[in-house]
């Protein structure tokens, strides 16, 4: 069993136009993004992203955003980018925002065979009520809104029932992977790469050391190999902090 | 008088008890791990994925591959553990966080919270709050009593979109702790130079006043 391919070009060639990607990551932070460059390069258009960010401006997944690739995005946090409010707000690009837990369990329900759940989350807002901007026409008004979702008591409370998300493609980024596809997360960057990874129908990651079967301890392995399709060595380069912070040596805040 | 932003951190750092697993919204909640009293040990939890977060890394030790929700760069205390955003919002949905503080636009007196979106104005999303208001055993709203300008945050009824419905325990601010009760609003404590008079007038909701309050208790030292 051999998932590697040669490059993140060669890995995300079959994607076409009008796919569903599910992108691991948190705000900058364990982002794909040599396979999201590769994407760049590769000129696949129209399509739908699920993330639970989407980049900032020239990065993570603001690269495709700004060369008007994304025609509609599912997120829960999407502060962070100049050019998605400028394309949001103008008609171009379609945003469905979900509470982040709630996206998290979309994406390991759609790949864990769950076709929805209820959850708390949202229960009395506009996420449970509909009526959530998903899209404005050029003049500045909704021209398409979220749907009312349907809600349920259980035990005394009440819950909304929140559909799995599986799509075409997910795109991950691990620390460590083996040809059969055993991925390892480095610290913070697991978030939503494991459950990308499971959304996706063909899951492509990339991933920082390249390691023979064996190399990683099965008790260790964060998503099995079943879940991954690609596997495209990129090494440990480009990665960015969104905010530095630190505090002094000697005793200072 | 309002207390300053750090005395608010310290009177809200009071609430937290020896083992508890916490979760600190991003900016003024924040500052709250600066001023939990010695001899308390809690959890913090990042919902991206950590327990166990500890103080921001010396200079020149920042990780990219170790931040907390906010996107900034942290450490970890002994006993830390990391796990995937499902997981992390199972802790949450599933009662296990003890206590979550995190800030407001608008509060109502049945416990409604607003703190995510103004109609009109660039949406940037939710994030986490829909799913910690309602999976904390405590939620404490920490926040400035008014908007500027004097405008009332603490309502009869929010008028922004909601967060949750009924949510909210607790209410604290730089002039007063504020219970949230089946009853309605109870006062419980003023800002030390402030008046019970003073605080109604500040707030757009009844408050009631079954006792006395007490004075915020500002521990020594902090300005």
């Amino acid at each position: 069993m051999d998932k590697v391919v040669a490059s993140a070009a060669e890995a995300v060639t079959d994607i076409p136009n009008g796919a569903s990607i599910a992108v691991g990551g948190f705000g900058l932070n364990g982002i794909p993004h040599n396979l999201i460059q590769a994407l760049l390069e590769q000129g696949a258009t129209d399509l739908e992203t699920v993330s639970n960010n989407c980049g900032v401006d020239g990065w993570g997944l603001g690269v495709l955003l700004d060369a008007k690739r994304i025609r509609r995005t599912t997120a829960s946090y999407v502060g962070e980018n100049k050019e998605f409010e400028r394309q949001y707000l103008s008609g171009e690009l379609e945003v469905e925002l979900t509470p982040q837990g709630t996206l998290a369990e979309r994406l390991r329900a759609g790949g864990c065979g769950i076709p929805a759940f209820y959850t708390p989350a949202g229960v009395g807002t506009q996420v449970a009520d509909g009526g959530l901007p998903w899209r404005y026409d050029a003049h500045g008004n909704v021209a398409v809104a979220s749907p009312k979702k349907e809600t349920r008591g259980f035990h005394g409370r009440d819950y909304v029932l929140e559909e799995g998300i599986v799509t075409d493609f997910a795109l991950v980024r691990a620390s460590f992977g083996d040809r059969h596809g055993n991925l390892i997360f480095h610290k913070a960057t697991r978030n939503f790469n494991p459950l990308c990874g499971m959304a996706g129908r063909i899951t492509i990651a990339e991933v920082e050391d390249l390691v023979e079967p064996g190399r990683i301890d099965p008790e260790q392995v964060h998503l099995p190999g079943i879940f991954v399709q690609r596997v495209v060595q990129v090494g440990p380069g480009g990665k960015r902090i969104e905010r530095v912070t630190t505090r002094k040596r000697n005793g200072g805040q | 008088m309002p207390i300053t932003r750090t005395q608010l951190a310290a009177r809200v750092a009071q609430e937290l008890r020896d083992g508890q697993y916490v979760n600190l919204g991003i900016g003024l909640p924040t500052l709250i791990p600066n001023y939990v009293p010695a001899g308390i040990t809690v959890v913090l939890q990042s919902e991206n994925g950590i327990l166990g977060m500890g103080p921001y890394p010396f200079e020149g030790e920042e990780d990219p591959d170790l931040i907390n929700a906010g996107k900034e760069t942290v450490t970890l205390n002994p006993g830390a553990s990391f796990f995937d955003s499902a997981t992390s919002f199972g802790m949450i949905r599933g009662g296990h966080i003890d206590v979550a503080v995190l800030g407001a636009m608008q509060v109502a007196k049945n416990g409604d919270l607003a703190n995510w979106m103004i109609p009109g104005k660039m949406v940037k999303g939710m994030g986490g709050a829909m799913d910690l208001v309602h999976g904390a055993k405590r939620v404490i709203v920490m926040m400035e009593h008014t908007a500027k300008g004097g405008a009332h945050k603490i309502l009869d009824r929010c008028d922004l979109p909601l967060t949750g419905k009924g949510v909210v325990h607790h209410i604290m601010t730089d002039l007063a702790v504020i219970d949230v009760t089946p009853d309605g609003l109870v006062l419980r404590e003023i800002a030390p130079g402030t008046s019970v008079d003073e605080v109604k007038a500040a707030t757009g909701a009844e408050l009631l006043t079954p006792q006395p309050p007490a004075q915020m208790k500002i521990p020594a030292g902090v300005a």
